[in-house]
């Protein structure tokens, strides 16, 4: 015996040790993926790199409010500057002519490689006398005005033509020479940086930089008179810095707050500071070991995983409270070879039963809530073992608690009246049922929110600030996109051109509004090619040129700077991406390709023929097929990835009816009555139905957190029915009193805990805390009902 | 004598003064106005002048509507700071604020047939000559910046009606614009 009060103390410090070092050198992840499938489909994972790296991941909206509007003009120019010297940012728009100019040098610079109009015919007489006369048209409207100086080196027209067809995505009104919404109060800048949206803390040096920037700008600002300016940020990278501080913010905090309350609940009942240390070994050792387990299991740790953590101290500081009360002896001291005989049985299947309520979100495919099933049920086993092995051998000598049996005995109290009655079963049973229908059907919506959106860390209010600044800029969500791959750019690029001819009868026929190309910013070699090799030497063109403007109002002669530029061309190098840099083009090119380790992606977001309208992707599907493009794929970005949570949530749901069926199965064994097994499960079945009516009734839509919530209501309120049952049968039966103060503490801890969580700011962490705290309560109070009423019978 | 010409040239100014405010608040005074056009632009670039002709369309204050008919069909709308160009069945906008070059072009048109004197004075320096029946305005654009691009617009007019409009560029390239009331439908 001594030997083994040695042994296990001391493996369990090698445990804590090498848990220590495993929990230490673990990689965290505070990205969103935790909601991202694990093993994705092909689309799923365009989708996933999409959301998390994609270059809409990198943007950065920033606005400027207050003030009045030259400030405003003023502070975004000043940001602009200081933002574009730095290398965080890839770039940096506010719609003013910096990036304007740099952009016409591009198009005009490489006017013949990029105009989609360069074809040999252009340049034969026919096409020369067309393209001219249609420029000198275009010299008598108003717009002319900013021709007429190019016409001598362009007269067919391709830098107009090439504005054309980039101008089609809607440019952000325009106030003082920079960006603004479309009522101007607000100036409005967008930077995208240089780091992948999931790098959170590139993201969060992105974010300090533009507050950096704001502040040494509105310092610049002469003071006094208008009021001061006001600094807004939005953008996926943004949320995810917050939500990030959010969710650490609320782990951190809530776990203290959770821990506190619970050491002061536990000294109330104890009054014994060593009682309380010796009570909260299982729970730290269970965190420990779960996190490391996770470590060890995934690879890295997600730091929503770690925000649950304190749902652990909720269960597994009951398994101490259950000995320390339980095992109280007469005399004071603490009994633990009769408490390991006689409640140890109880405790260990309460902690099977919640380890098969776990063990069904093992499978999920979704790493967030595999990772949760691994971390509980580590740690609970942990917490149960270290209670059951290591906490006897810890225990100095004579330890006992006091006696908190009288607390036991006025809850009795409290319940007798209800007890008494024999139909108050049925009639709860009845209620019960009856709240929870006309719960779901009061409500209008569904009881499940199917939609990725509701497990968003994002306040909705921040969602509808990203929104409005988005509309500001024009820049919409795009729902429907297609996409090619080929190994090198280049060849995404070509097929990114192939696609867009595709897709050019369904924009004539009016199915589709217009398709965003990468290739109009940068086409592939061999168009350039093509286009290179269509230019015509300096002499065809001259006599083409003569014959071409001898009907037309112009002179030849005055077309020398064109016969030069198109001589130029065509010993000219290849446009490339390094071309790019520095305009405004580029983020709208670096916004439609996409790396991969080894393959290129072209993205080309659809456009709605009216705005608002859906796309008929069946037309754009066929139209690729005709096309022998069945390698692009069509991707519908937010049905594809609420259909991909819509899965999920089926697959937990049915998982957790399985973990249901495993815990029946498991209870069957160990009870060998099915009576009793009843009689174990109706209370937890009760408080689940009636805390999902409760939350039905109050609008709140059913999410995947708030099912983890009800699998956490069987798991903590199976100890709760266990212990009633073992009261219940006539050879176990010890002092009643004892098993309700032990529960009652017990489910104090709990609802704090829990309750805690409620108060979060993080939506799933909410989910979380109000289902179990009111579900655990209600267990109890169930357990208890039921328990007594069987025995008042016997 | 001397005292006497300045007296009436204070008083030719005031009569000056007086008409064009009068003339103003005529244009004002008309919500509506439609007339045909004759355009002619003469650029260096070009052996000969461009003519084209069509229809113009007024709506109080700010909508102006130029509905070229020869030698091609071009529809040309301003509403809302906004010039919506259609041309071969192809939509062009450009937002005036980003061109702030084109716009006096089209300012000193929209505000004189707005009768929107202080508009008018915003952008240009503003001088009438004649008097209510037979008048002429010359604008002068007060920025240096314009003035690279606009030299001056003379817009010649008798009462409520407008019936030249000249634009002069620096490099000597100027168009011409002739009104008269459409022919009645």
């Amino acid at each position: 015996m001594t030997r083994r009060r040695a042994l296990a103390p001391a493996l369990w410090l090698c445990c804590l040790a090498a848990a220590t070092l495993v929990v230490a050198r673990a990689r965290y992840i505070t990205d969103l993926s935790a909601f991202l499938p694990a093993k994705p489909t092909p689309t799923q994972q365009l989708l996933v790199e999409q959301l998390r790296d994609g270059p809409a991941s990198r943007l950065i909206l920033i606005a400027i409010d207050q003030g009045d509007a030259a400030a405003r003009a003023r502070a975004s120019a000043a940001i602009a500057d200081l933002l574009r010297g730095d290398r965080q940012f890839s770039s940096v728009n506010n719609g003013a002519a910096v990036a304007a100019q740099r952009d016409r040098e591009y198009l005009f610079g490489h006017r013949y490689l990029l105009s989609d109009a360069v074809t040999p015919a252009h340049f034969s007489v026919s096409g020369l006398r067309a393209a001219i006369a249609d420029t000198i048209d275009e010299l008598a409207s108003p717009a002319g005005l900013l021709l007429k100086s190019l016409l001598p080196s362009d007269p067919t027209g391709e830098m107009l033509h090439m504005l054309d067809e980039l101008a089609r995505t809607p440019a952000p009104a325009m106030h003082g020479g920079v960006w603004t919404s479309a009522d101007g109060a607000r100036a409005l800048l967008v930077a995208q940086t240089s780091a992948r949206g999931s790098d959170t803390d590139a993201q969060e040096h992105a974010v300090a930089a533009i507050r950096a920037a704001f502040a040494a700008a509105t310092r610049e600002l002469p003071p006094g008179g208008a009021p001061s300016l006001r600094l807004g940020l939005s953008g996926p990278g943004v949320f995810a810095v917050s939500a990030r501080a959010k969710i650490e913010r609320a782990a951190v905090r809530l776990s203290i707050a959770g821990g506190l309350l619970v050491v002061l609940l536990l000294f109330a009942v104890y009054r014994s500071p060593v009682a309380v240390a010796l009570g909260l070994a299982p729970v730290a050792s269970g965190a420990l070991v779960g996190v490391a387990a996770v470590a060890l299991g995934f690879g890295a740790v997600h730091g929503i995983t770690l925000g649950f953590g304190i749902t652990l101290i909720g269960e597994s500081v009951d398994y101490s409270i259950y000995y320390f009360v339980s095992a109280r002896s007469r005399r004071g001291n603490t009994d633990t070879a009769a408490w390991q005989r006689t409640w140890w049985p109880t405790v260990r299947l309460g902690m099977l039963t919640s380890v098969c309520g776990f063990a069904s979100l093992l499978p999920s495919g979704f790493p967030g809530l595999a990772q949760l099933g691994l971390y509980s049920i580590s740690g609970l086993v942990a917490a149960a073992l270290v209670t059951r092995f290591v906490l006897p051998a810890l225990l100095p000598d004579g330890f006992g608690i006091r006696d908190v049996a009288t607390l036991g005995a006025r809850v009795a109290a409290l319940l007798r009246p209800v007890r008494r009655l024999p139909a108050s079963r049925l009639a709860l049973f009845g209620l019960t049922l009856a709240a929870l229908l006309l719960a779901v059907l009061v409500r209008h919506g569904p009881l499940w929110n199917r939609e990725l959106a509701a497990l968003s860390p994002i306040s909705a209010e921040d969602q509808r600030y990203d929104a409005g600044l988005r509309a500001d800029l024009g820049a919409a969500d795009v729902r429907e996109l297609v996409i090619v791959s080929g190994p090198t750019l280049d060849s995404a690029l070509g097929l990114a051109e192939r696609t867009a001819r595709a897709l050019e009868p369904l924009v004539d026929a009016r199915v589709l509004g217009g398709v965003d190309n990468p290739a109009d910013y940068l086409p592939s070699a061999a168009t350039q090619e093509t286009r290179r090799a269509s230019l015509p030497g300096p002499d065809p063109l001259r006599e083409n040129l003569r014959q071409a403007v001898a009907d037309l109002p112009i002179d030849a002669a005055g077309l020398q700077p064109f016969v030069q530029d198109v001589d130029a061309a065509r010993h000219a190098p290849l446009v490339s991406a390094a071309d790019l840099r520095g305009t405004s083009l580029a983020a709208g090119f670096d916004a439609l390709v996409l790396p991969e380790s080894n393959r290129w992606n072209a993205l080309l977001p659809l456009h709605a023929a009216v705005a608002g309208q859906a796309i008929d992707t069946a037309r754009v599907r066929a139209a690729l097929q005709g096309a022998q493009l069945p390698e692009a794929i069509v991707l519908d970005l937010k049905q594809e990835s609420d259909a991909l949570y819509a899965g999920y949530l089926t697959e937990a749901i049915r998982l957790s009816l399985l973990g249901g069926l495993a815990i029946t199965v498991l209870l069957g064994l160990a009870l060998r009555s099915p009576l009793r097994v009843a009689r174990v499960l109706a209370p937890l079945l009760l408080a689940v139905l009636t805390v999902t009516g409760g939350l039905a009734l109050c609008g709140v839509q059913l999410t995947l957190l708030h099912l983890v919530g009800m699998l956490l209501i069987v798991a903590v309120g199976s100890n709760y029915a266990l212990f009633f049952d073992r009261q219940a049968a006539p050879h176990e039966a010890g002092s009643e009193a004892v098993t309700l103060a032990s529960l009652v503490i017990a489910n104090a801890s709990t609802v704090i805990g829990f309750g805690l969580l409620s108060f979060s700011q993080v939506p799933v962490l909410v989910a979380l805390g109000t289902t179990v705290a009111p579900g655990a309560f209600l267990a109890l109070v169930f357990a208890a009902l039921f328990a007594r009423a069987e025995a008042s019978h016997a | 004598m001397k005292r006497l010409a300045g007296g009436m040239l204070a008083l030719a100014c005031l009569c000056a003064a007086d008409d064009f405010d009068q003339v103003m608040r005529l244009l004002a005074a008309r919500r509506h106005g439609h007339v045909e056009f004759i355009e002619q632009q003469f650029l260096a670039v070009l052996k000969r002048p461009i003519e084209s002709s069509g229809e113009l369309f007024y709506d109080a204050p700010d909508r102006l509507e130029k509905r070229t008919s020869q030698p091609r069909a071009e529809d040309l709308v301003l509403a809302g700071g906004e010039l919506t160009v259609e041309r071969h069945g192809r939509r062009r906008v450009l937002d005036l604020q980003r061109f702030p070059q084109i716009r006096p072009f089209i300012e000193s048109i929209r505000a004189t047939l707005a009768g929107d004197r202080s508009a008018l004075e915003r952008v240009f320096h503003v001088e009438f000559t004649g008097d209510v029946h037979r008048w002429s305005l010359t604008l002068v654009p007060l920025d240096r910046q314009l003035l690279r691009t606009l030299s001056e617009v003379r817009i010649d007019g008798s009462l409520d009606q407008l019936h030249r409009v000249e634009i002069r560029q620096p490099d000597g390239d100027r168009s011409l614009l002739t009104l008269r009331p459409a022919a009645a439908p």
